[in-house]
């Protein structure tokens, strides 16, 4: 029973902040208002978890906050999956010319370091939501391209490949009904641990002052801020490191059960 | 010379980093021109003087095309010359050489203390796969992976400085001021190395060579250290290579939350100030030395491991 619950409980958490997106979507929380006798104050029954350096309410800001963190990484991640996976099937499909050229430009955006060439992007572009999501596209679409393109290398000699093929099955159906549901598997499972990053990822680049601006509340910037007032309230940084923490722990253990459940053996890059 | 004629693989790899390094220096380029509307405009903010507009699109060269740009770019690179701060007008490769060996210092003691604990931590878990020991481990190690280096830098910050007082809060004033953005920077790494160590030990444990060591009659100790931890060293040097890149990376908000004046540091001081020759610096250099450490990590591997080839 005890052993059930524990294996359950990342899916729990999950679920405990998706509740709260949608709760956040039907309910206003009023996260911007300020109360200015309430600078700081400490959490009660009134207030959960607090208030803010402006006197705000920390749980609907933290609410809110989750709500761009998640919207964020969702987004970024259909569109650096349907870019990546394009990328890689293509690449590893025609092999040759194209799939060197393919590897050049992945190398290249592979030699920037982690979170280094968002950072660098979302510098040159600005700050702003837009501006945020632009910036994690352009550089975590390569880890798909890659694992997408040494599965499809596998898979290009493969009978029923060239079955299709001299069937006269065109390029885009061969790709995508014939290879990519064969390759769906490790790509799931690094789409859950590339989420995780990407919610490190927006919250890095907020707590940098280069992703969501004020007054719009977003982890990295509640960090930034309850950081300063961490001797006088530490309420405020815990209650927002200690939900990202949960929420980022809960995707990476989903990760690894998918990845049993599916028994994949990914490497670690 | 095709790269196909060449038969040492050595010096095959030395030149596959060309192409990246290349790669690397158009991007970097690029990012100034990625600057949406005028880059003179957004660097000098709306007061400035038009002459001193001018001055500025003249001396970053943007009067010419973009290609004569990056030849002239790449020319001023290849002397060592960055260019200049555009608020200080200090000469960037000044501000590097002042800054690099702070990021240097800090990532290599990070690298040490990750070794110390990760490699250790990662053997007890798998000596003892699956009792308590291992399920420590393994909850430690997956905590610490969840855990940021801006959220788990303040945590430390709050507990060892504010809290206990032991060590200094930020700055680099005295000899301890390393102590805690280098555990900061450490502990994701150590996370990361403990379940590598874990995974790659459980799988050597039970090859033929060890059970021969072991009938041989030699202590548990020499099996572990001299026959099992080597043969499964070789994925955890990998490992440790393309981490050192993140720890360059997690340099720059480590730096920026323990107030340690490395590269990554003087990176967000520009991005703050809109210094944009700075950044693009910043930027390069971490890249190359990533692309560097990567080619040493490489090399390192074939000499750790004779049957490697390198392709």
């Amino acid at each position: 029973m005890m052993q059930r619950f524990l294996y359950c409980l990342p899916l729990f958490v999950l679920l405990f902040w998706a509740l709260t997106v949608v709760v956040s979507l039907l309910w206003d929380f009023h996260p911007n208002t300020i109360n200015l006798q309430k600078i700081l104050v400490t959490p009660n029954l009134h207030a959960l978890l607090g208030y803010d350096d402006l006197g705000r309410e920390v749980f609907a800001r933290l609410i809110n906050g989750a709500r761009v963190s998640m919207l964020v990484a969702t987004v970024v991640t259909i569109i650096t999956m349907l870019f990546g996976i394009t990328v890689g099937l293509i690449s590893g499909f025609y092999g040759g010319k194209v799939d060197r050229f393919v590897m050049h430009i992945t190398d290249v955006f592979m030699a920037f370091p982690g979170i280094l060439l968002a950072i660098a992007f979302a510098a040159v572009l600005g700050a702003g939501l837009g501006n945020l999501i632009i910036a994690l596209c352009m550089t975590s679409w390569v880890g798909y391209a890659r694992l997408t393109r040494a599965q499809a290398l596998s898979l290009r000699n493969r009978q029923h490949v060239l079955a299709a093929e001299s069937l006269g099955a065109s390029v885009p159906r061969i790709l995508f009904k014939h290879m990519l549901p064969l390759l769906a598997a490790p790509l799931v499972v690094e789409a859950t641990y590339s989420i995780a990053g990407l919610i490190i990822a927006e919250a890095s680049l907020s707590f940098l002052g280069l992703g969501i601006q004020a007054p719009k509340a977003s982890w990295g910037a509640m960090l930034r801020d309850g950081v300063r007032y961490m001797l006088v309230a530490p309420h405020y940084v815990l209650a927002v490191g200690l939900s990202l923490m949960s929420l980022v722990l809960a995707i990476n253990l989903l990760g690894d059960q998918l990845r049993d459940y599916l028994d994949i053996k990914v490497t670690i890059k | 010379m095709k790269s196909a004629d060449i038969k040492n693989p050595m010096i095959k790899r030395f030149l596959g980093i060309i192409p990246v390094v290349f790669g690397v220096l158009i991007l970097t380029f690029l990012l100034v021109h990625l600057i949406p509307g005028d880059p003179v405009e957004v660097m000098l903010g709306e007061s400035a003087t038009s002459a001193d507009r001018t001055q500025l699109r003249a001396e970053l060269g943007l009067n010419h095309s973009l290609p004569a740009q990056f030849v002239s770019y790449l020319g001023k690179l290849s002397v060592g010359d960055f260019g200049q701060s555009i608020h200080t007008k200090t000469p960037i490769s000044s501000l590097l050489a002042e800054r690099l060996p702070n990021t240097a210092k800090l990532a290599l003691l990070a690298l040490m203390i990750a070794i110390a604990i990760g490699l250790p931590l990662g053997v007890i878990a798998a000596l003892n796969a699956d009792n308590w020991l291992d399920k420590t481990a393994t909850v430690f190690s997956l905590t610490l992976s969840a855990m940021p280096h801006f959220w788990l830098g303040p945590l430390m910050m709050m507990v060892f400085a504010l809290w206990l007082g032991w060590l200094p809060v930020s700055g680099m004033e005295s000899a301890t001021s390393i102590i805690l953005p280098a555990l900061t920077l450490a502990f994701g790494l150590a996370a990361i190395l403990t379940r590598m160590t874990r995974a790659s030990l459980l799988e050597v444990l039970h090859e033929d060579f060890v059970r021969t060591a072991h009938s041989k009659g030699l202590t548990e100790y020499t099996v572990i250290i001299r026959h099992v931890l080597r043969a499964a060293l070789l994925p955890i040097i990998t490992v440790l290579g393309l981490q050192l890149g993140s720890l360059l990376a997690g340099a720059v908000i480590t730096e920026t939350v323990f107030s340690w004046d490395g590269v990554g540091r003087l990176l967000v001081e520009s991005i703050e100030k809109r210094d944009y020759p700075v950044t693009q610096a910043c930027v390069l250099v971490v890249a190359l030395s990533y692309v560097v450490i990567n080619l040493f990590t490489d090399l390192i591997y074939t000499q750790a491991d004779p049957r490697v080839k390198l392709v």
